[in-house]
C-alpha cells in the first residue's frame, strides 16, 4: 500500500481515537504530569517519525552515524565495565588497596586526589588545612606517587587519575614512577580526566584563567601524542554539569560544546584530527528516567559522530566513535529513606545499559549519608550484576531501537543538543559563555528552576515532599584520620630537607621561562617533578605567570 | 503575604574550604533574591576572614555560609570569633550544607542562629530570615 495514505489514515485513525477515547478518559481523572525538560505526548505512534530514515540515522551497530552502538557486538561480546571507585586514605593505604584490587583481577583503577593536590596546593599550605586528605589520597610530589604505585604491576593497572587543573603534574608524576618501573613508554596505559572547562561550569576545581588552562590541556594532549600511544588523554564530562543542576540537553550540550572547544585548540596546535579524536571519551550522568537517559546516549552518539565526520571533517570510523561511561547521578539520591535509593540506582544503570554505555558506575545507597560502607559497595555492584545476568537488558543490542517513544525522543535531544550549541557559539563560543558566566548562569538557572519545582511538589521525590516518614538516619561525615595528615605534612617537610634544592630551583625556572614562553609545559613539568619539586611549587610558579581565574559575579 | 520593610535586606551567600560544588548556594541566592532580598555571593574558596570582610564591606544583615566538607566546627568557629572581634554582632550567622544533627547545637552555643540541613524548604529559609531582621 501507498506510503503516504498509510500515514495518513492512521493520521485520522489516532485522532478518532483522541477525541473519542482519551479526552474524555482524561476528562475524569486527570493526575498531574511528571515535569518534563523533554516534551512529551500521552502516546507514540509510527506517525511520529519526524522523516526518519533508519539507515541514514539509525543504522546498525559499529557502524556510521553509531545511533544504536558503537561496538558491532554491544554488550553480546562483553559486559560493560562495572566501575567502583577504590578506598582512599594515605599513599601507602592507597598502594595496598591496589594491589589488592589487582590481587583481584581488577584493572583501571580510579585515584581520587584530595582537593589541595586537584588545586596544586601542597598539604602544608595554609589554605590546605581542613582538606587534606578528605576526598581522596594527598600527592605532594613523585614521593608520594612512587609510594602509590611502586611494585605495582603498573601495566594492568592502567589507572585513571581524576585531576584537571593539574592533570600535567600527575600525568608527569605517574610517568616519572612508570619510567623507574622499567615501563617502556608506549606501553605506559591509563587515563587523565583533563576536562578543565567544565571545572569551570560546574565543579569548581579551577586555578588558572580559561585560556592558560586550556592551552595546558592541550600540552597534555600533544605531549601524548608524541610520546604515550596508549594513554586516554581526555575525559570530557557532562556528569559534573547535570550534578550542578543542568537540564538533559544542557548536559549533552556543554559537553559537546567544551569537546568542540578542545577539539578546535588541538587544531590550531596543528594535531591531526584523526590522531587525537579517537583517544576523547566522555562521563555522562544517568538520572531515574530510564527513557530519556536511553534516548539521550543514542543521540549523543549521533550527533559525535556527524559533528566529526561533517563539521571536522574526520575520516577514521575510530574518530566518530562516542565512547562514553555513566554514573547513577548523586543529587538525586537522598538522605531521607536511604534504601529507596537502591532502586533510583539501578533504574538509572538501567538507562545507561539500554543507552549503549561502555562503563557504569553504581553509587552506593548511602550516598547522601557517608562515605560508601563495604555493604553499600556491595548492593551497588550487585545491582549492576543483576542487571547484566537477570533483567535480559543486555541480551539484544539496543533494545529500545524502534520504540516510536524512544526515537522521537532521540531525534528531539538531537535537535535540542545541536540548537543549544548553535547559540553558544552564535554568542562568541564556550570560552567567552565561561568567561562572561553566561554558561554557569543557565546552569544555575536550571538548578534553581528544578528545586522549585520540588518546593511546589510539581515534582515528587519518593520519601522527601511525598510519603515521607520522619525517623530519618543521621548523616556520617567522612573525616581523614588526624594522623594521616601529620604523617603527610612531616613527609614534605622531610622532602625538602633530603632532595636536591638547587635541581629543584633550576627546574623550576626553566618551567617559568617556558611558561612566558610559547613551548609545551609538559617537558619541563617533567623535568621539576624528576627533582621532586612539589606539585604546589610547580603551580606557584604558573599562578604567578598565568594568575588565578576570579569568576563573574553571579 | 508580609510587608517588606523599606530597605531590603541585605544577605551574604559564602562558600568557604576547597570545595566547588556550589548548586546549594546558588540555588539559595536565586531564592533569597526572589524574596526581594539583596544578596551576593562570595564565590568558592573564600576564607573565614575574606567571608567577614565582605560582609562588613557590604554591610549585610545576614551572612549564610555554605559548608559540605566537614570543617564546619572550625570554620564557624573561626568566622564568630572574627565577627566579635570587629564588633559586627548586628550580623547574624546561618550555616547550610552537610552538617550532623550532633553538631548543631555546638554551632548554635557559637552563636550561629540557625542550621538548614539537605531537604530544608527555601520559604522557610527566607521567612527565617525575614523574622530575624525583623527582630
Amino acid at each position: 500500500m501507498d506510503k503516504h495514505h498509510e500515514a495518513g489514515k492512521l493520521r485520522m485513525a489516532k485522532q478518532r481515537w483522541q477525541t473519542e477515547r482519551l479526552d474524555p478518559a482524561l476528562a475524569q481523572v486527570n493526575r498531574p504530569a511528571m515535569p518534563s525538560d523533554l516534551e512529551q505526548e500521552p502516546l507514540y505512534t509510527p506517525d511520529d517519525d519526524d522523516g526518519r530514515d533508519y539507515l541514514d540515522d539509525l543504522g546498525f551497530p559499529g557502524e556510521y552515524p553509531f545511533t544504536r552502538g558503537v561496538q558491532p557486538s554491544m554488550y553480546q561480546g562483553r559486559h560493560w565495565t562495572m566501575r567502583q571507585y577504590a578506598g582512599f586514605g594515605s599513599p601507602q593505604e592507597t598502594h595496598d588497596r591496589f594491589d589488592y584490587l589487582l590481587g583481584q583481577g581488577q584493572g583501571g583503577l580510579l585515584v581520587a586526589f584530595d582537593l589541595p593536590t586537584q588545586l596544586g596546593f601542597d598539604s602544608d599550605d595554609p589554605r590546605a588545612k581542613d582538606d587534606v586528605g578528605v576526598v581522596g589520597v594527598a600527592v605532594d610530589s613523585l614521593r608520594d606517587m612512587e609510594t602509590i604505585f611502586t611494585g605495582l604491576p603498573l601495566e594492568k593497572a592502567s589507572p585513571s587519575l581524576t585531576m584537571n587543573a593539574a592533570a600535567t603534574v600527575a600525568l608527569a608524576m605517574y610517568v616519572a614512577v612508570a619510567e623507574k618501573e622499567g615501563v617502556a613508554a608506549d606501553r605506559i596505559s591509563g587515563t587523565t580526566q583533563n576536562d578543565i572547562l567544565k571545572e569551570f561550569l560546574a565543579r569548581g576545581t579551577y586555578v588558572f584563567p580559561p585560556r592558560p588552562s586550556l592551552r595546558l590541556t592541550v600540552d597534555l594532549i600533544e605531549y601524548c601524542s608524541a610520546n604515550l600511544p596508549r594513554w586516554n588523554f581526555m575525559n570530557i564530562c557532562g556528569y559534573h554539569v547535570r550534578e550542578a543542576g543542568s537540564t538533559l540537553v544542557q548536559e549533552v550540550a556543554f559537553a559537546m560544546a567544551n569537546a568542540i572547544t578542545y577539539i578546535e585548540a588541538c587544531l590550531e596546535r596543528g594535531l591531526d584530527i584523526d590522531a587525537f579524536a579517537p583517544r576523547l571519551a566522555f562521563n555522562f550522568a544517568s538520572s531515574s528516567n530510564f527513557f530519556h537517559e536511553a534516548a539521550k546516549f543514542r543521540a549523543a552518539r549521533r550527533l559525535w559522530a556527524r559533528l566529526l565526520r561533517e563539521r571536522f571533517g574526520a575520516k577514521e570510523e575510530a574518530s566518530w566513535m562516542f565512547r562514553t561511561g555513566a554514573g547513577s547521578a548523586g543529587s538525586t539520591l537522598t538522605a531521607q529513606q536511604p534504601e529507596n535509593n537502591i532502586v533510583r540506582v539501578a533504574l538509572q544503570a538501567l538507562g545507561g545499559i539500554l543507552g549503549g554505555v561502555q562503563s557504569f558506575h553504581t553509587a552506593g545507597f548511602d550516598e547522601a549519608l557517608a562515605i560508601p560502607s563495604e555493604h553499600s559497595a556491595m548492593v551497588a555492584l550487585r545491582t549492576q550484576q543483576v542487571l547484566a545476568h537477570e533483567s535480559g537488558a543486555a541480551e539484544v543490542i539496543d533494545p529500545l531501537g524502534g520504540s516510536y517513544y524512544v526515537e522521537n525522543l532521540t531525534d528531539q535531544i538531537e535537535r535540542e543538543v545541536n540548537l543549544y550549541i548553535a547559540r553558544i557559539e552564535a554568542e562568541g563560543g564556550m570560552l567567552k559563555a565561561i568567561e562572561d558566566g553566561h554558561a554557569q548562569a543557565e546552569i544555575a538557572k536550571s538548578a534553581y528552576a528544578y528545586q522549585q519545582q520540588i518546593e511546589s511538589r510539581e515534582r515528587t521525590i519518593v520519601g522527601v515532599n511525598q510519603f515521607a516518614t520522619d525517623n530519618d538516619p543521621e548523616i556520617e561525615l567522612h573525616r581523614p584520620r588526624a594522623e594521616i595528615v601529620a604523617a603527610q605534612i612531616k613527609g614534605l617537610a622531610a622532602l625538602r630537607r633530603e632532595r636536591d634544592n638547587g635541581a629543584v630551583q633550576r627546574t623550576l625556572s626553566a618551567l617559568e621561562d617556558e611558561a612566558r614562553g610559547g613551548g609545551n609545559l609538559m617537558y619541563p613539568i617533567l623535568d621539576a617533578v624528576r627533582a621532586y619539586a612539589t606539585i604546589g611549587e610547580i603551580c606557584a610558579v604558573l599562578r604567578r605567570e598565568f594568575g588565578e581565574y576570579q569568576p563573574a559575579s553571579f | 503575604m508580609k510587608t517588606q520593610p523599606d530597605t531590603p535586606i541585605r544577605v551574604l551567600v559564602a562558600k568557604p574550604g576547597l570545595d566547588g560544588h556550589d548548586r546549594g548556594a546558588k540555588v539559595l541566592v536565586q531564592a533569597m533574591r526572589d524574596a526581594g532580598m539583596e544578596v551576593s555571593y562570595t564565590g568558592l574558596r573564600r576564607t573565614p576572614e575574606m567571608i567577614v570582610e565582605t560582609a562588613i564591606r557590604e554591610d549585610v544583615d545576614v551572612i549564610c555560609v555554605s559548608i559540605l566538607s566537614g570543617a564546619h566546627n572550625a570554620i564557624f568557629s573561626e568566622i564568630m570569633d572574627r565577627l566579635h572581634d570587629q564588633g559586627s554582632n548586628r550580623i547574624s550567622v546561618l550555616g547550610g550544607g552537610v552538617i550532623p544533627g550532633r553538631d548543631i547545637a555546638h554551632l548554635k552555643e557559637m552563636g550561629v542562629r540557625e542550621i538548614f540541613t539537605p531537604g530544608a524548604s527555601l520559604v522557610a529559609i527566607a521567612d527565617y530570615i525575614e523574622s530575624l531582621v525583623s527582630e
